[in-house]
């Protein structure tokens, strides 16, 4: 008998004239069959689905692009790995390889950058919950503390005076920057004189050093204007204090906040086309500290806390088709085995999502479940996708950022995660859960260890 | 079930209902099973064609088919006999 044709699912289409396709792009409509050369398939039936991959790759090539496109434009650049976007060991271990230092926000993530082999001075600590214990520690092991709030500034007062260890502390600013929403929750405020009382504050402290100045003015900002502003206010700062004090701040931090190319929800173009370069934002920041009344001997070293803009592209989940539905309005659903406990940034992105195997032109409007029993569970709401079959799989793309620290152990137990290292070969970097995970933190009253007795 | 009489099928997967004056487009498989429900072919039949011709199992066929008829009614092209 001669081959047999392959089937694709029958498949008929309502043509819309004179409409531009809101659903998706053409580069939707080419499959994505492998992650720097290693098949999809391949990592699928060796790992399972879902499966989280991230590109080491693609970690260090958009590393490099970002530190060429400021350290081409100022003499002092360093990076801080903002630990919160990803704080897999692996990864942060390629940032550190790379020369990042580290960024954290808490003591188990402090606790995570020392463990990975940085050393306390590379450690800035953000954020408004250091206890004290963690602060004593910072103090101690000459971390970069930024002062979030007032209670804390007189913490630090008390701990260093009573270790006689000197503190080196920062303030986070937050400020008008012609963008909505200010972050005016974190920090000191600049325009309302707040900032500048505490610097000098600080600056009668004989404990503290005030080492730095740091502002994130809010995440995936869509232009490079905002950080103009935002760092000539600190240069102001840092002029003023070395006007007043005759004191050189070591450095002015703009945080994070750089747009990742994703495609925020509702946007009527997609974010590669919108999201500024990182030429742009350096431009942007470099001229307005080059342009400050800061000598320039003195000019500070420039510290940057990137996150999702660096790790967004490297990351993938691949997933499986569980079921193809059809609603009773006509609309085709889909059911994927990646529900938002994996990828809760799909409620604020519409997330490139691709089959991974060959198919016909053809394709239909697509609403994409996740496979929880919860409403809440959506993918994409639309999406232009060809027929997929049960037990096909989909490549989810520029997933790196902030997924894979606020995943959800939720019905499901999360997979693993894989790193594809710069020659191609797949490393687990965290195994799949199992029952056990779950279990072994669970204690049972001794009155319930019997199910049938009351 | 048969497929309306007025509606026109071309062999690139094209349709066309005058009555409501929209088009359509299909993939291989849609006009195959299209032409052969304008044929006048019962499911069955048209099931035991596809079965020999393409590499698909049973079960998979007849989940396909429900649904492709689906939307047929969905964009009303379909008509029962009475
Ligand atoms: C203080 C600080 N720095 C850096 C980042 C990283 O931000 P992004 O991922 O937007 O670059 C954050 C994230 O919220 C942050 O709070």
């Amino acid at each position: 008998m001669s081959e047999k044709k392959k089937f694709e699912r029958p498949v008929i289409k309502k043509v819309q004239t004179g409409m531009t396709n809101k659903f998706g792009t053409r580069t939707e409509f080419d499959p994505i069959t492998h992650i720097d050369k290693v098949p999809v398939k391949e990592l699928i039936e060796k790992h399972g689905s879902p499966l989280y991959v991230v590109s080491e790759q693609t970690i260090r090539s958009t590393y490099q692009d970002l530190y060429r496109a400021f350290s081409t434009r100022y003499p002092k650049v360093q990076m801080a790995w903002s630990y919160k976007t990803n704080y897999l060991d692996a990864v942060c271990r390629v940032f550190h390889q790379e020369g990042s230092w580290a960024e954290v926000v808490s003591g188990f993530e402090y606790d995570k950058a020392l463990a990975n082999g940085i050393s306390g001075e590379h450690i800035i600590f953000n954020g408004p919950d250091k206890d004290e214990a963690a602060l004593e520690k910072a103090i101690t092991k000459k971390s970069l503390i930024h002062i979030d709030h007032f209670d804390e500034l007189y913490s630090i007062i008390e701990i260093a005076n009573e270790l006689n260890i000197t503190a080196r502390v920062a303030i986070r600013i937050n400020m008008d920057t012609g963008i909505f929403p200010q972050w005016t929750r974190f920090g000191f405020n600049y325009d309302n004189g707040e900032a500048w009382e505490v610097i000098n504050r600080i600056m009668l402290q004989e404990k503290l050093e005030l080492i730095g100045l740091h502002a994130h003015i809010g995440t995936y900002i869509m232009s490079a204007l905002p950080y103009g502003v935002a760092a000539s206010k600190l240069a102001n700062l840092a002029a003023s204090v070395e006007k007043k004090f005759g004191h050189n701040v070591k450095y002015i931090d703009l945080g994070g906040g750089f747009a990742s190319k994703n495609t925020l929800k509702g946007a009527y173009l997609s974010g590669t086309d919108t999201c500024p370069s990182f030429d742009e934002y350096a431009e942007a920041i470099t001229s307005a500290l080059v342009r400050s009344e800061i000598k320039p001997e003195h000019l500070p070293m420039l510290i940057l806390e990137t996150g999702r803009a660096l790790i967004d592209d490297a990351g993938y989940i691949l997933g499986s088709v569980i079921a193809n539905k059809r609603m009773p309005d006509g609309k085709r659903s889909m059911i994927i085995d990646v529900g938002v406990n994996f990828l809760f940034t799909s409620f604020w992105y519409e997330h490139k999502i691709t089959p991974a195997q060959s198919f016909s032109h053809h394709t239909e409007d697509t609403i994409i479940y996740g496979p929880l029993c919860m409403n809440i569970d959506i993918i994409r709401e639309h999406i232009t996708l060809p027929p997929l079959k049960r037990g096909d799989h989909v490549v989810i793309s520029r997933i790196g950022a902030y997924n894979m620290t606020q995943w959800m152990q939720f019905i499901n137990l999360r997979p693993s995660i894989v790193m594809i290292d710069m020659d191609g070969k797949a490393h687990v970097i965290r195994e799949n859960e199992t029952l056990n995970t779950v279990k072994q933190n669970e204690r049972i009253p001794e009155h319930l260890t019997d199910i049938n007795k009351k | 079930m048969q497929i309306k009489k007025n509606i026109a099928v071309s062999d690139s997967g094209f349709v066309f209902d005058p009555t409501s004056g929209e088009s359509y487009t299909l993939n291989t498989v849609g006009v195959e099973i299209i032409n052969l429900l304008k044929a006048g072919l019962h499911e069955d039949e048209i099931k035991h064609k596809i079965l020999e011709e393409y590499e698909v199992s049973a079960s998979a066929y007849d989940k396909s088919f429900i649904d492709f008829v689906a939307m047929l009614k969905n964009y009303e092209l379909v008509e029962y006999a009475d």
